[in-house]
Order: C-alpha cells, then structure tokens, then sequence
C-alpha cells in the first residue's frame, strides 16, 4: 500500500509564545510535530505493518522541518519529501493544499492521512482541500480505521458522538485525538533515521510558479488572548451577592 | 570544537524528555514511599531499544554512544533518580563489563538478555570490608576440578533481584603474598546463591539494592570473565564507565530541583514581591544554573573522550565527583527556596535531596574521586 502522510512543523503550544511586530517570536520557541499529524503518522506506521507497502512522510517549509521529518522516520516511517517554500512570502490553506496536491497527483497514493488540525493556524482546512485537488474520498477527524481489501471502515468523531461509515480506497483522512496512541521512536529508529531517503523539492521541481500558489487570505494581526484576571470573590449577604453578580455580567463582562 | 549535540542526539533527547514527563515522573513520589521497582517503565525502555543502548546489534544492542547514554541517564534521573539508577547500573556496572571483558560465547549469552531487557544488568564488587579498597575482598572462588566454588556474601548490590546472572569479584588464589581477584559470572539462581532486598535506606527507594551470599555456589570454569587475577583491573576500567553514568544521573538530579526552585520561585509571593524579584533568589538561581552547566559540560566531555577512544578516567572521575557535589548543593538551595514546602515530601525537592546523597558516596566516594584525580594530576 503507498501510504503518504501530511505534516506540518508547529511551535510547541505548551511553551512559552512571544509576539512581536505582528509575528510569533521563532527565537526560543520549541518546534514539534503537529500533535495531530503524529496519530497520523502512528496510523500510516500501523497500515504498513498489517498491510504491506511503504510510508512517506511530506511536509512544507524551510530546512529546519528536516528536524520534524527525521523525527517520523525515527518513528518508523519510510521516506520523507521536504517541499522547501522557503523564499515563499505568503502561504495559506489554499497554497499549501495546492503545492501538496501537486506533487501527491502522480503518486498513485493509496492513502493519505494528516491531523484534523494544526494546533497553530487551526484551520483543519489543508486535508480536505488536498482530497478534492486530487479527486478523491475523504473523512475528516476519524477515530478508528480498518482496510479490507479496497473497502474502509471508519468511525469518525462528530461532536464527542462517533459516526460510523464506509469507503473506499484512494482515500484521505484526517485523524482525531484517540485514533490511537503515537509511539515513541525507538533508539534504534532514531540511529537509523539518518540513513533513511528524505527528498528536498523546490517549487520549481514541482513546476509551480510562486504566484499561482499566491495566498488568498490576509492575515490581518496576530495577539496573544488575553491575560486571565484574577477571579473576583463576592462577599456579603446572598440577596446583595446576586445583585452585584447581575450588574457586574452587566455591565463589565457585558454578557447579557 | 563544537559544543551542539548531533541531530540525533537532539532527537534522543526530546524523546527521552517527553516520555521521561509523561511516563516516569507522575509515579515517582509513589514509588519513592512504597519502594516499587519501575517495572512497567523499564518493559518500555525494553521497547524502545534502550536496554542494550552502547551495545553491539549483534547482541540485540543499539550501538549509539556514550553522549547518548548520559542523555538517557540525565533525562530518565531528572523524573525519577531511582529509574535513573537502575538504568544506569544496568548499561554501565551490569552490561559494560561482559561487553568489555567477556568471549563471544559469554556475550551472545549473557550480553543479549541484558540488551533486550530480558535480565537487568548488576554487578557484585562490594563487600562488607572492601568496595574502592579491593585488598579487604573476603569472598572466594576456588576451582574444583570444572568449577569455582563460590563463598562469601556481597553488599549494596544493585539491580540483582531482577538479574538472570551477574558478575562478581572474588579471591582466586594469592600473587606473591597479594590477592588475585578475579571477575566470575554467576547465574543468580545458582544452587547456594541467596539474594537479601530488605535495605532501609535514605533514598533512591525504587531501586533495588541488595545483599548477596553465596554458600559453595558451583559455577562452570568458562564462567570465568576476562583474564584470571585481572578482576581488579578490570573493575576499575568498568567504573570509569560507570562514572559518567552517576555525574548524568546527578547532572538529572540538579537539574529538576532547579526547574521546581524556578517555577516555585516565580509563583510564591512574599512581601508583596514574587520570591524571584528578590535578588537572594535570583543570586541562588544563577549559582544553581551555573553549576549545573558546568557539570554537564563536563559530562559530555568525559563522555565524549570515551568516545573518541581517548583516556578519560579522569575526566570521569572528575564529572561524577563535581556533578554529585552540586547536585546536594543544588537540592539543598531547592528546598531552601521552597521554605517549609521544601520539607513535604509532596513538593519533591526534599526527595532529590536524599536521592543525590547516594552520588557522592556510590561507584567511589567523592574522596576516592579525589584520590583518582590527584593520581592523574601526577600526585
């Protein structure tokens, strides 16, 4: 089975993020693998073993996803492809769902998998997009897949309730929290990921020109959420406590 | 000269950090009260590869390097010192010596189940009267036609309730008046063999420390490890190994009562000022943060000459003496900081206090460090 997965290289959300200027700060931040793609990557790893055929790992970006990509092989993936959109100014769903479509259209990729979301952007928007370029099934945010012959059963997570469904193969999914539980590399995989083929591609190679891939959004300003407040403890008696509860959802929180 | 890890350096300890934070840490002050060996983490480390680390793949080893092995060490310690210990005795004091001394058929036999995590790695030198000072070694292995008869006991053993086999020192006939000490390796279910795990001690309670007798234990002749009258020397070349693993061990150690002094630090307030905006702390903190640098540093340095195939006694000698030493100190500053939550057990410094104590007397005393030390600088 030839099996691709999406990936995407994102600062670790858990550490500490520093905007400045309108861009988050790269400088001291911890980059990671996109939590999500890692089940991606877990499932694509598990397929292969039941089934046979060959994982590739793809993502977008500068050289230092190389980082990210060694760290799937590690985890048992097969090949890596780096699509350097480095000199790329502005990049959004739409570009990044076109330069992956483009270099997934020959493949002949029986599978395709990729988080539900990024944990950055969040858009959730890059999986389906690639799907329909190539013209194929997709499932968004599933829980639990199993391939028989071309046929696919998936359960797929709908607001905390599970539908289930069937489809066939060519087919993209993207993976929820719960399709399983990513594993880590081993020493061994770790020692080996070096050896393994990891492709880079230019935009060139591919045949696209930066302005087809142009992005159509502007991104407008990014901020921090706000600071949390200290909570307010209301004292006095409960009659006065209410009142003063109303007022302040009034007139402060201004929520009702 | 280059101070950056390798890619897959970095990637080791990324990896390690994360499962060390999602699988060894939120056990540890647990197992710290009920004394319950790490069982489950060390069938992962298994599967991860982790058990043979430095050791050949042709006996299930991963083949990486001492940098590697201090990484997993540090990272592993920094969570839980008692999981730290085990590994590190496993990989240094148990599969060292038969990777550095033993025939292939002793390797493929006794190496192997070490490297898939099939048996922990221990190893049996001290003695009531003899640890550093080989010359008090009581315990004796006579041949009788095929075999050593064994006799003697062992103290402070670790691992060796969850070995298959070990290797100890003993007594195998007198050099001109002067001990032949010899390394044998003996099955630990051995006729005779009994193996005692009911040490009180201070800390590093997930670990298992024992004591061992061995009642005329017969083991085969080719049971011998390296060459006969050689189990001193041999020793020796193994703690130097093994030095490095306590300086990362004692470097984890450090390294997570900083991190609890700097968190605590930034939270608590007093005199309505954080206790970080107070410069004490922050005098304390950098002191904790630069000694941890340094001893570091000086951890992938003695790790690093090993790799190169250069002399590093005494650079090993020199980190675990210098790590251990400022991992009380930098326990001690933690819990300072904390006040009065430092002393609970449920704030975890205390506990790194007890732990690190063991560093600075395990694999040498800081005063045998010294000795070896003063011994290179040409004393």
């Amino acid at each position: 089975m030839n099996i691709y997965v999406l990936v995407k290289r994102t600062f670790d959300t858990e550490e500490k993020i520093v905007v400045s200027g309108g861009h988050i700060q790269e400088d001291g931040a911890e980059f990671i693998i996109n939590p999500y793609d890692e089940y991606a990557i877990e499932e694509a790893i598990q397929v292969r073993d039941a089934h046979g055929g060959e994982v590739t790992v793809i993502t977008m970006g500068d050289e230092e996803a190389e980082k990210q990509l060694r760290t799937a092989l590690a985890m048992g993936a097969d090949k890596a492809v780096l699509i350097n959109t480095e000199d790329v100014e502005d990049l959004d769903q739409f570009s990044a769902a076109h330069i992956l479509a483009e270099y997934l259209k020959d493949k002949e990729a029986d599978l395709i998998l990729a988080g539900n979301v990024a944990i950055d952007g969040g858009s959730g928007q890059v999986g389906p997009r690639v799907a329909e370029l190539l013209g194929i099934n997709y499932v968004t945010t599933i829980t639990n897949l199993e391939i028989n012959g071309d046929t696919v059963a998936i359960k797929r997570d709908v607001e905390g309730d599970t539908e289930e469904l069937e489809t066939k193969l060519p087919l993209l999914v993207t993976a929820q929290q719960g399709l399983n539980e990513p594993r880590y590399p081993s020493l061994p995989g770790i020692m080996k990921a070096k050896k393994k083929p990891l492709e880079e591609l230019e935009l060139d190679d591919l045949d696209i020109d930066e302005d087809d891939v142009e992005a159509k959004t502007e991104t407008v300003e990014i901020y921090l959420p706000p600071k949390k407040e200290a909570g307010k403890v209301l004292q006095g008696d409960l009659q006065d406590q209410v009142k003063e509860l109303v007022g302040l959802l009034r007139t402060e929180a201004k929520v009702i | 000269m280059n101070f950056d890890l390798t890619q897959e350096h970095q990637m080791l300890k990324n990896m390690m950090r994360d499962f060390a934070n999602e699988k060894v840490a939120p056990g540890a002050i647990e197992r710290d009260k009920t004394k319950q060996f790490p069982t489950e983490i060390f069938k992962e480390l298994s599967d991860m590869g982790m058990m043979g680390l430095p050791f050949d793949e042709d006996y299930g080893g991963a083949g990486a390097d001492t940098i590697s092995f201090a990484i997993v060490t540090e990272e592993l310690s920094r969570a839980c010192a008692s999981t730290g210990i085990t590994y590190s005795a496993h990989i240094s004091l148990g599969g060292a010596p038969l990777h550095l001394f033993g025939t292939e058929e002793q390797k493929k036999k006794y190496l192997t189940p070490i490297c898939t995590g099939e048996s922990f790695g221990a190893f049996g030198l001290t003695e009531p009267n003899a640890g550093s000072d080989a010359g008090g070694t009581q315990t004796t292995a006579k041949l009788e036609g095929d075999e050593w008869v064994i006799n003697g006991s062992k103290v402070y053993i670790t691992n060796a309730s969850h070995a298959k086999h070990l290797a100890i020192t003993a007594i195998t006939g007198t050099d001109n008046g002067k001990k032949e000490i010899s390394a044998i390796i003996v099955p630990t279910d051995a006729e005779g063999f009994t193996i005692i795990d009911n040490y009180e001690k201070m800390g590093l309670n997930a670990s298992n420390t024992t004591e061992l007798v061995f009642e005329n234990v017969r083991v085969p002749k080719e049971n011998l490890l390296g060459v006969q009258g050689n189990g001193f020397k041999q020793f020796l070349t193994t703690l130097d190994g093994g030095r490095i693993g306590i300086g990362a061990m004692a470097v984890g150690i450090a390294q997570a009562a900083f991190d609890k002094a700097l968190r605590y630090s930034k939270e608590r307030k007093q005199f309505g000022k954080s206790l970080s905006e107070f410069q004490i702390t922050q005098f304390k903190l950098a002191d904790m943060a630069l000694k941890i640098e340094l001893a570091r540093t000086m951890v992938y340095k003695a790790a690093w000459l090993k790799d190169q195939g250069r002399a590093f006694g005494k650079e090993a000698a020199m980190c675990k003496l210098y790590a251990s030493e400022i991992a009380m100190e930098v326990a001690d500053e933690a819990i300072q900081i904390h006040g009065g939550y430092g002393y609970m057990k449920e704030y975890e410094v205390e506990r790194f206090m007890r732990d690190a104590k063991l560093l600075e007397i395990g694999e040498g005393t800081s005063e045998v460090q010294r000795m070896v030390i003063a011994r290179h600088v040409g004393c």
